[in-house]
């Protein structure tokens, strides 16, 4: 039934996609060099993840079986200066919403000498530091797919690109529509005692979703220094989540003015990273601050090895409200790359409470079989969780074992 | 009559000069000249098809793009994209490269749509776990190497070239150019820290462009001590694209990507 939804899906999608490049194509006409490529990509994977503590709340599972497609498609023209980006997603799993399905990529997109323009739903990353994403956000963060925040869901958007030769590169951002964060549902681990659901979050804004929210960036590079300077306002991707006497959890997502900063120096072996962020809205402002440097060990044993340290330090002024429950941390992590034929790789990590006993540890290690395979195992263990911690107590016996196989047509 | 008693004596002086023109000279003119020979082809782009030959015969393949831009100033820039293995797929790096000081560049991630800037010390490592150093790719400048001319052999030149950099895998390699054929490099043989023999590279299947520019088609490196071969193919070569700085930015790198 899954499989007969996401076939009908696709094939709308695919005939949107069509229409979408016949238009532009008439307008592409003109241009000298006409000569389309078309590119068809599709990723199948299987995965599952296993929760080895017994649930902590009523209606969770310890096995979930799941299988994921991330269909794409690209046409290129204009000697590739026009294109058309289409990247699916579809999440069968026996949590009913992280049974899902999302546009993440469909946009146009067109460059000419020094601008860029891109028109419809994209992704957009910002930042530097690796254990927390503090700047990035303009795309609403798919809560459900992964633990670490980085997958996120397409946001539809006017992007304008303008790069200058001597002052950096400016962005602009017109974003029209905002989506909102998606949550575990009763079957699910990784949640709250009290299940969120998404349609239940309000907003601050009258206009709601469709309040026009505007955002601006400007990145520049000079020699070892990569820095870049953000404004965000509009409808906060972070829903606010206020307690009320009664125990209830009373969430919205307020309207938010966010400025960012976020800076890399890279000497040497070495990477110096800083990310902060100064966000205000009627119901609350704070600031937040993560630093960080990288070291890599390249090339160890004369076969490519490359072992590399990371440490990261993590302040957020919302103290235990914070809802990444990253308020005064240290991550520290090493990213181990054999630079084999299978690109095999390692990375290990922890993130430590400074004030209480909280740390979790995590794993995950990549390889590619073949020219097409590729098996993940990922580790997440909850270690210590202080009871005074408001959001990480409630996945105190969520620590999860994870092994995904993918297949690339 | 004066005028050509002083160009005798010039010519004297030049002969002498050059008959008196020590290796280390003749080393680093041989490479100039090379290196002018290659002179004004602006910018160029080209398909690559990696593959990877372990000891035991098996294969695999990646495809890749390049796209170089000339620059005379400062080194060349370049932007690679990988379109296989499909896991990988966009995967792509942007390079600064600079004749004097480390080459600046960036990593693009298609999963997360991040750009990154990465350290470029990591010169001797394999890239994509190939026969292929990411010093043994990138833009080779006269500046970062110090000269000995070692023989002449028919239409061959032999220099010893030392890298400048510390950080080099390399005590040594030693360079075969063609001088009847533009100055382009036929074999180099790679000597590692211990100045044993450690790769031979040898380029072959050469074509004219532009009636200037000397491409072999394939570089074939053979490591001596794992047994273990890379080969490199390219193809489509267009010298004609008319490339910029617009197509060599963070910008362009995700364009490319995505």
């Amino acid at each position: 039934m899954a499989q007969l939804i996401t076939m009908e899906r696709h094939s709308k999608l695919g005939l949107l996609v069509t229409l979408f490049f016949m238009i532009l194509g008439l307008n592409a006409q003109e241009e000298e060099n006409k000569k389309v490529s078309h590119d068809v990509e599709l990723e199948v994977e299987g995965e599952y993840r296993f929760f080895y503590e017994e649930s902590q709340f009523e209606g969770q599972e310890d096995h979930y079986p799941s299988i994921a497609f991330r269909p794409e498609y690209s046409a290129e023209w204009d000697k590739g200066y026009q294109s058309i980006n289409f990247k699916g997603f579809f999440r069968w799993d026996r949590d009913n919403e992280r049974t899902h399905w999302d546009i993440r990529e469909l946009y146009y997109q067109k460059a000419k000498n020094n601008w860029e323009l891109s028109v419809g739903l994209k992704k957009v990353y910002w930042g530097v530091i690796e254990s927390n994403h503090l700047v990035d956000v303009i795309n609403q963060t798919d809560a459900v797919e992964t633990f670490d925040g980085e997958e996120k869901l397409g946001q539809p958007m006017v992007q304008f690109s303008l790069i200058t030769n001597k002052l950096g590169t400016f962005d602009f951002f017109y974003l029209p529509f905002h989506r909102k964060r998606t949550f575990p549902g009763e079957e699910g681990r990784l949640r709250f005692g009290t299940v969120i659901d998404q349609g239940d979050l309000g907003y601050e804004s009258g206009a709601e979703e469709w309040r026009q929210d505007v955002a601006i960036r400007w990145k520049h590079y000079v020699g070892a220094f990569d820095i870049g300077l953000s404004h965000f306002y509009g409808n906060g991707r972070e829903p606010l989540f206020v307690f009320t006497p009664t125990g209830e959890i009373d969430a919205f997502y307020p309207v938010i003015h966010q400025s960012g900063l976020d800076l890399q120096i890279t000497h040497n072996a070495f990477l110096w990273k800083l990310e902060s962020i100064y966000r205000y809205a009627d119901a609350q402002d704070f600031f937040a601050l993560a630093a960080g440097l990288e070291f890599t060990f390249s090339n160890i044993d004369g076969n490519g090895l490359d072992i590399g340290v990371l440490g990261e330090y993590l302040y957020d002024e919302r103290d235990e409200l914070a809802l990444t429950a990253l308020q005064n941390d240290i991550f520290f992590g090493s990213r181990i790359a054999f630079n084999d034929v299978q690109d095999t790789s390692i990375l290990l990590g922890g993130i430590k409470d400074l004030e209480q006993s909280s740390t979790i540890f995590s794993m995950e290690a990549s390889r590619r079989f073949g020219s097409n395979w590729t098996a993940e195992i990922e580790a997440r263990i909850f270690s210590n969780i202080d009871d005074s911690e408001l959001i990480l107590a409630n996945f105190r016996q969520d620590s999860f074992l994870r092994i995904a196989i993918s297949r690339f047509f | 009559m004066k005028k050509q008693i002083l160009s005798s004596i010039a010519l004297i002086m030049a002969v002498a000069f050059g008959n008196a023109q020590t290796a280390e000279e003749r080393g680093l003119q041989i490479a100039k000249a090379a290196e002018e020979a290659d002179l004004g082809f602006g910018s160029s782009t080209v398909t690559l098809k990696m593959t990877l030959k372990n000891k035991n015969g098996q294969t695999s393949e990646r495809y890749l793009e390049n796209k170089t831009l000339e620059l005379t100033e400062d080194g060349d820039k370049s932007l690679i994209v990988f379109n296989s293995p499909k896991d990988v797929k966009g995967t792509a790096t942007l390079t600064f490269t600079h004749k004097v000081g480390s080459d600046d560049q960036w990593l693009y991630l298609p999963s997360i749509a991040r750009v990154k800037r990465i350290s470029s010390n990591n010169k001797s490592g394999p890239f994509v776990g190939s026969e292929f150093a990411y010093e043994d790719l990138s833009s080779q400048e006269v500046e970062k190497y110090s000269y000995k001319f070692l023989s002449e052999e028919g239409p061959l030149l032999i220099v010893e070239q030392d890298p400048v950099d510390p950080k080099s895998g390399y005590t040594r390699r030693v360079v075969s150019y063609n001088k009847e054929k533009g100055y382009r490099i036929e074999k180099i043989e790679f000597y590692d820290r211990k100045n044993a023999l450690l790769k031979t590279l040898t380029y072959s299947g050469y074509k004219l462009y532009k009636n200037k520019f000397w491409r072999a088609s394939t570089f074939n490196m053979v490591n001596h001590q794992s047994n273990k071969e890379t080969l490199l193919e390219f193809s489509d070569y267009n010298f004609g694209v008319g490339l910029s700085d617009d197509d060599f930015t963070q910008v362009a790198l995700k364009r490319a990507g995505s």
